[in-house]
């Protein structure tokens, strides 16, 4: 690779620079917020005058409890479900799409990609009246139907193109090796596509994870209805005050599972991402 | 170790097209065997279906004394180098080694594996590398891994799918001798495939010759070159090929489009009532009529020729002189042409001259040859009508005979190795 000249790295760190507070101060913002006092919340200030966990011994222990706490465990069993079969039915789909040839083959794709291009807000009122009058309004069931419907398109698409870069070469090499077909499977095929798998999984769980019109209209008690949707349930200790700071707490508290995922998964992500591109 | 068996072996895909149409070949113990042929004639296809990766239509495949038409890749104990080395990418270069051994379960130790790997490291010389990926790895490094997993186990036989023609021309050659000193050393049964006839030459104790799924024939390298048994083995060995003219006979003479040459009495009851023939005639059976001997000018046959592009190569001087064919055998030559994935391209005479002829571009020059060389094929069936099946037959035992000795030699210098 060139180096860059002086002028190219000041400029680069600049832009650099630009591009992290444009993405990264409403993040800290709200982390600011969630530290505040309630009464300080309008005190123009950026960073809290008294650091303070009062917003989340609210939501953890306090009168948000009973909607934050059931909202979390939604969350993550709805997200973690949807995820589960979105990707297992995915592989499966995205394997005969990448080495079988079948009639229909051009049609599943584009119907998945048209599924995915699809305004969820048009298909909401509809869904809703379907579900009360079947009886999943309210349900996890009711909400892991339609996040497949997000995860699936999207999981086939991604996992398609990176099976297709796989040499099933290989497949054979390990039966000549002395493998049978299971073993050359998995000794050959399944360490080559987990990166894969594993980077449509994320892909699959962010996805659930962060919906706000599905969790919002399909839901009307703690029995089904995710984070998200909760947080616009969030009222102040009494109607003079506003819930923002409890709110902010909450919102940093679902996020930090993303961010973790993220961290600890970057490498895999990467190459999960790009390995399509480069040629072995 | 084992011999290797095809009996009528025939390949039908499920769209119906007949790949393979009844092979038969004996691969004896130990022997090195070439498939061969130009695109598209099956050669590939046979060879898995001897690995177990393609099912049999019909036929026998006996390896040893089993017949192991319907049984597992894995239980044919056979090793295979693919075309793309089939390395495993998420592995090392020494458990990609290790990969055959580790699947034998509890078969064998540890240590004896570690030792097995860094036996066949040492003789592809992967000591550096065995903490690589093969990502890492060059071309001819890769083509080294791929075949240390072959030898790494006793298979019954190696077996290589065009294992070279990813790797560039001075690497190919490297690599070529390699295999070649490697199946002297180790003495297992290989079966070769390429569609490069220096490979086919230079590995083969035999080579078979495959054109659209039909073997036209097996016998040694030199064979092949001396004795084809058709215009197609004659068109397809050797480099620059032959020459093919048309030959029209009228009593005792044969008019070529460059000479006219009296026919021998053998010659004359060979080819019989035929009016046209095809006539082949390799490059270097040509000579500048200058440089040729005394003694060898009273038999040659010389002829005046307009020289249109001459290649003076360092070793050879080719020299390029067009002429006109005849429509009688031009459909037939232009047929063959196809077969050998030529490009239909001018009529012309290649002849290879000794390095010291001063014939250039736009000579004319005299050139002479020797009659007795003749190839002489039927223009219909193109059958060689030159054939002599006993000097064949000669040449083959001759070839196996040296083959035997050059065995034998190995193996006596390998025991004086281990002994000293």
């Amino acid at each position: 690779m060139r180096t860059l000249s002086t002028r190219a790295k000041v400029a680069w760190a600049v832009i650099t620079v630009v591009v992290m507070v444009w993405a990264l101060l409403p993040v800290v913002s709200i982390l600011a917020t969630s530290f505040k006092l309630p009464s300080q919340l309008n005190l123009g200030t950026f960073w809290p005058k008294t650091w303070t966990t009062t917003n989340y011994e609210q939501i953890f222990t306090g009168s948000a409890k009973d909607l934050f706490l059931p909202a979390l465990r939604n969350s993550i069993g709805i997200s973690l479900i949807a995820t589960a079969i979105a990707v297992v039915l995915a592989t499966f789909a995205a394997y005969a799409i990448a080495r079988l040839n079948f009639r229909g083959k051009k049609l599943i794709l584009t119907t998945a990609l048209g599924v995915s291009i699809f305004p969820v807000v048009s298909i909401v009122t509809p869904l809703f009246n379907l579900w009360r009058s079947i009886g999943l309004y309210d349900t996890w069931l009711g909400l892991i139907i339609p996040y497949l419907s997000l995860t699936l398109p999207i999981s086939i698409w991604t996992l398609a193109a990176f099976f297709r870069q796989i040499p099933w070469e290989l497949e054979q090499a390990a039966q000549v090796d002395g493998a049978t077909p299971w073993q050359a499977f998995r000794k050959a095929i399944v360490p080559i596509a987990a990166p894969g798998v594993f980077t449509t999984a994320l892909i699959a769980f962010f996805i659930a994870w962060n919906d706000f019109v599905y969790g919002i209209s399909l839901t009307s008690t703690s029995a089904a209805r995710p984070v998200p949707a909760a947080l616009a349930f969030f009222t102040g200790a009494s109607q003079f005050e506003e819930p923002t700071g409890a709110i902010s707490a909450a919102a940093v508290v679902v996020t930090i599972p993303v961010v973790i995922l993220v961290l600890l998964f970057q490498r895999q992500i990467v190459s999960g991402l790009t390995q399509g591109a480069v040629k072995g | 170790m084992a011999a290797i068996t095809l009996k009528d072996i025939v390949k039908r895909y499920g769209d119906g097209f007949l790949a393979v149409k009844g092979v038969s070949l004996d691969i004896a113990d130990g022997e090195f065997v070439i498939l061969v042929g130009p695109s598209g004639c099956g050669k590939s296809t046979l060879l898995r279906m001897i690995v177990g990766l393609e099912d049999i239509t019909s036929g026998e495949l006996r390896i040893g004394d089993v017949v192991v038409n319907d049984k597992a890749p894995r239980d044919r104990h056979l090793a295979m180098v693919f075309q793309n080395y089939a390395l495993y990418p998420h592995l090392t270069v020494f458990e990609n080694i290790a990969f055959p051994l580790r699947l034998t379960k509890g078969k064998f130790t540890d240590d004896e594996i570690r030792e097995k790997v860094e036996r066949a490291a040492a003789t592809l010389e992967l000591q550096d590398h065995l903490q690589r990926k093969p990502a890492n790895l060059s071309g001819g490094q890769r083509q080294r891994v791929a075949m240390g997993r072959a030898i790494v186990r006793d298979a019954n036989a190696f077996l290589f799918d065009e294992p070279l023609s990813n790797l560039d021309a001075k690497l190919r050659g490297q690599m070529r001798t390699e295999i070649a000193r490697m199946q002297r050393r180790l003495g297992t049964t290989t079966v070769y495939v390429t569609h490069d006839q220096t490979e086919a030459m230079t590995l083969g104790d035999r080579v078979a010759v495959l054109r659209k799924g039909e073997l036209q024939q097996v016998a040694s390298p030199r064979g092949l070159y001396e004795q084809p048994v058709n215009l197609f083995v004659a068109g397809f060995i050797g480099s620059p090929p032959m020459n093919f003219l048309p030959g029209e006979i009228d009593g005792g003479t044969m008019h070529l489009p460059i000479a006219d040459v009296t026919l021998s009495a053998d010659l004359r009851t060979r080819i019989g009532s035929r009016r046209v023939v095809i006539v082949g005639l390799r490059p270097e059976h040509f000579a500048d009529a200058a440089l040729l001997e005394e003694s060898k000018k009273a038999s040659a046959v010389t002829f005046d020729a307009d020289v249109d592009v001459t290649e003076w190569l360092g070793s050879d001087l080719y020299a390029y002189i067009p002429f006109e064919t005849s429509h009688a055998v031009a459909d037939k030559l232009e047929e063959l042409d196809r077969d050998l994935d030529g490009e239909g391209m001018r009529t012309q005479l290649v002849v290879a001259l000794d390095t010291e002829s001063r014939v250039r571009d736009g000579d004319t020059a005299t050139l002479a040859f020797d009659p007795t060389k003749m190839m002489v094929f039927d223009p219909e069936t193109g059958e060689n009508l030159t054939f002599d099946a006993d000097t064949a037959r000669a040449i083959d035992e001759q070839n196996e005979a040296d083959r035997k000795a050059s065995l034998a030699r190995v193996h006596q210098r390998d025991e004086g190795r281990k002994a000293g």
